[in-house]
């Protein structure tokens, strides 16, 4: 594999994550009824970075948690067995507006998972998505409410994203075979 | 650590990775049981036949209604409306059931070793539910994943497990699965049930029960199996209770945060008091629920378990990661 190319670095995502949030707010505002819900495992740091930042625009909490999808998964047949997550639901759903978090879409297929497993939970008022990188090549029609940078890949190449959290820094980098 | 095993056979054979594997995977899953709706679908499309060879009521309800709540098609199989009556071999029986394309066969058999065997010629997924006095793999599963639960732990615990241990295939699978996490062993009962050949097990053996529960931070007891001992074992149940059973005045001796174990059916008043039964250390309740996440965990992570024998995962396509 060659070098991995620098897509943000720390201060990017940054920004990104604040610019997501200011277009939460800007879409939804009755914030009190929003809820963030992150996708395991980088969408859970993408989630609360956006609680964070949510909460000081809106001058109150904002309920995060996340959502496990992998009972809901369509390909499970088709890859070694996933791990699966345990969910954190913070509060209850009904009538909220409930934001995904994932750190990248591709196929789309985790956020209709997503979509599935919201469904056996309660049913929100609007379900909405947030995703850090979109890098194309969908296979469902499904789209994201809020991208933090559109990256053109091929379907062979990697996106890594780092949460300071988990490995130490920030960074979205691209891999190529 | 991924799971790689197509089947469910025995605890021996398992790593204390793949132990653990299946008890974390086992937590998720009992946030399903909580929820308003119980009902994931992993499992959608599959076929799930419950071959109970023996009787059983608890097992197989929690099995059935584990591949129900993964969304699984379930058949019950009972030996009483079945052509073994008429003489048909195991091996036919299970091999006209995978005709009918069943995914996964959860068997209970009175022989040790059925499970395996059935593994060796099937192409669908084997769970050993229960060979003859060999092992009960869900069952230590089950029981690990409660003391896990309450306790924060198994490492360096010390557990005792009381009663008949010779004829008991839970036994067997709560001495591997305790010793491979790491907790300190200790098995009680009358000498003609418990030989100290189980102390190449790497467990303490006594026939002190005083001593045995003293400083025990579990305490699981084993009924005794009246269908599987011929009756020179131990001269009467009121003796046995005498000597061996759980009585108020013992439980004083032990420590005050023990738990109390037992896989059912209890014998009330034989191998544990009524009350003891029902009181606040008991957890008894606690395994049947238990039971339920853990063995959705182990049909959902071997439907997708692929073992040496078995076919290798197809080529991962990189859109089937997360990204």
């Amino acid at each position: 594999m060659a070098e991995p190319i620098e897509i943000l670095n720390p201060t990017a995502m940054d920004f990104a994550i604040r610019r997501i949030a200011h277009e939460i707010a800007e879409r939804n505002p009755r914030s009190s009824d929003l809820v963030l819900l992150g996708i395991p495992t980088g969408g859970i740091f993408f989630a609360q970075r956006l609680g964070h930042v949510l909460a000081g625009i809106c001058g109150h909490p904002v309920p995060v948690g996340s959502l496990d999808v992998t009972m809901h998964r369509d390909d499970l047949d088709q890859r070694a067995t996933p791990d699966v997550h345990p969910m954190d639901i913070p509060v209850d759903l009904n009538g909220k507006v409930v934001v995904l978090a994932d750190d990248v879409i591709f196929s789309g297929r985790t956020a209709r998972a997503a979509l599935d497993a919201l469904n056996d939970l309660g049913r929100p008022r609007r379900i909405q998505l947030a995703t850090l990188i979109d890098r194309g090549h969908r296979e469902l029609p499904i789209t994201a409410d809020f991208v933090g940078k559109n990256v053109p890949t091929a379907a062979n190449e990697r996106i890594d994203v780092h949460w300071k959290e988990a490995a130490g820094t920030d960074q979205v980098a691209l891999l190529k075979p | 650590m991924n799971w790689n095993r197509k089947h469910l056979l025995d605890i021996e054979s398992l790593s204390a990775a793949e132990i653990m594997k299946v008890l974390e995977t086992a937590r998720s899953f009992k946030q399903v049981g909580e929820r308003a709706i119980k009902k994931v679908p992993a499992l959608r499309g599959k076929t799930v036949i419950n071959l109970f060879i023996e009787p059983s009521t608890r097992t197989r309800i929690s099995f059935e209604l584990a591949a129900v709540r993964l969304t699984a098609d379930v058949i019950n199989f009972s030996t009483d409306s079945s052509s073994l009556k008429k003489g048909e071999t195991l091996k036919d029986t299970a091999r006209n059931l995978e005709a009918l394309s069943a995914d996964i066969i959860i068997i209970r058999h009175s022989a040790a070793g059925a499970p395996h065997f059935l593994a060796r010629f099937l192409d669908a997924h084997v769970v050993n539910a229960g060979d003859g006095a060999h092992e009960h793999p869900t069952q230590a599963l089950l029981d690990t994943f409660t003391i896990l639960e309450k306790k924060g732990r198994i490492a360096g615990l010390n557990v005792t497990i009381l009663g008949d241990i010779l004829y008991s295939r839970v036994a067997r699978s709560n001495i591997w699965a305790l010793t491979k996490l790491g907790a300190k062993v200790t098995l009680c009962g009358p000498a003609t049930l418990v030989p100290r050949v189980f102390e190449d097990m790497g467990c303490r053996v006594t026939h002190k029960v005083d001593e045995a529960i003293e400083n025990a931070d579990i305490i699981n007891l084993l009924r005794i199996q009246h269908e599987r001992q011929r009756k020179t074992m131990f001269p009467g149940i009121g003796e046995y209770t005498a000597l061996w059973g759980l009585t108020k005045q013992r439980l004083e001796k032990t420590k005050p945060d023990v738990l109390i174990m037992h896989p059912g059916p209890i014998n009330r008043g034989v191998e544990i008091d009524s009350q003891i039964a029902d009181g606040a250390r008991s957890v008894v309740l606690d395994q049947v629920t238990n039971g339920l996440a853990v063995r959705m965990a182990v049909l959902f992570l071997i439907n997708g378990g692929v073992d040496a024998q078995g076919a290798a995962p197809s080529v991962p396509d990189p859109r089937l990661g997360k990204n």
